[in-house]
């Protein structure tokens, strides 16, 4: 394959990801109004999201290109980093269902 | 990449400690600047979602039209200025020069329309009586956390056009070169990343039904 073949298939590809994630967009947009239960709606929301961000960074960012001990040094701890902040639900519900003055 | 662009400028080959992950070191401390905005993002929406949670009054302003048209617009102008960043960083790298500053300078007015629709977003809810601390329909935690949030991306987008445009003034006068233009894309499409978690996050899950 030429150069000029592979940039053309490699901007093909990219017109494909951005069409999916527009697409992911428009989806995130009918998911708002399934009228779903409120936790639910959210993991549905955060799981497109998800996805349309690993298009992003694989595509878009060319990380899928570069060394795998650039990724494992890149994406492990930023991942540790926002689950550990998931620690926090808990209290913001106690707040909410368990305060002094909730009826 | 050859060894010589990989080390510091004015250095040999050699003499320097080969880059650990073979990027330029530019493009790596872009990455570790990007994993940590990410973080600070992170950290924002999760104390959003901790003020939503705690509040039994979070308002839900956002009708269909005007906000959620005018935020799927917004959207498809950021993710189409990320796609006219990739054919820029992609025209430098062919070393179509032309090809790169026009492309690049496509993105920078996407990212100032970007900016221009989300300046109207803030005066309608502005103009709804919507302020930092207080607002027409509940909490008044939301209207901190509304523009905190969306005002710190706003920021990113005005950076980054601030930086594209210098970078691209620079390219053209051969201070800077095809790898400065494709480092920058980096943080393009970072800033568009982050969008797609703000969306739903702060307007979605708060339509008006």
């Amino acid at each position: 394959m030429s150069t000029a073949d592979r940039a053309s298939s490699s901007l093909k590809t990219d017109i494909i990801v951005y069409v999916c994630i527009l697409a992911l967009s428009g989806l995130q947009v009918v998911l708002a109004y399934q009228h779903a239960e409120g936790s639910r709606l959210l993991i549905r929301m955060l799981a497109v999201a998800v996805i349309q961000a690993g298009l992003g960074v694989s595509y878009f960012m060319h990380l899928r290109e570069e060394k795998r001990s650039l990724r494992f040094a890149l994406i492990p701890a930023t991942i540790f980093v926002l689950l550990m902040m998931n620690m926090f639900w808990s209290d913001s519900f106690r707040l909410e269902h368990m305060r002094p003055f909730v009826k | 990449m050859s060894e010589a662009n990989l080390t510091v400028g004015g250095h040999a080959p050699g003499i320097m400690e080969a880059s650990p992950f073979s990027v330029p070191s530019k493009k790596l401390v872009m990455w570790l600047f990007l994993i940590s905005d990410a973080v600070t993002f992170g950290a924002v929406l999760f104390a959003y979602g901790y003020l939503k949670n705690a509040s039994p009054d979070w308002p839900e302003p956002f009708k269909f039209s005007p906000s959620i048209v005018n935020v799927m617009l917004m959207t498809f102008v950021l993710v189409s200025s990320s796609l006219t960043m990739i054919v820029a960083a992609r025209a430098a790298k062919s070393s179509d020069k032309a090809g790169a500053l026009r492309w690049t300078f496509i993105t920078v007015a996407g990212g100032v329309l970007f900016a221009v629709l989300h300046m109207r977003e803030w005066f309608g809810l502005i103009g709804q009586g919507v302020r930092l601390f207080q607002n027409p329909w509940g909490s008044p935690m939301f209207g901190a956390t509304f523009f905190a949030i969306t005002g710190l991306h706003l920021t990113h987008v005005a950076g980054g056009v601030i930086a594209l445009t210098v970078v691209a003034l620079g390219y053209k006068r051969g201070r800077y070169n095809a790898d400065d233009i494709e480092i920058w894309s980096l943080y393009w499409h970072f800033v568009d990343l982050v969008w797609m978690f703000v969306v739903p996050m702060v307007y979605l899950l708060n339509v008006a039904r």
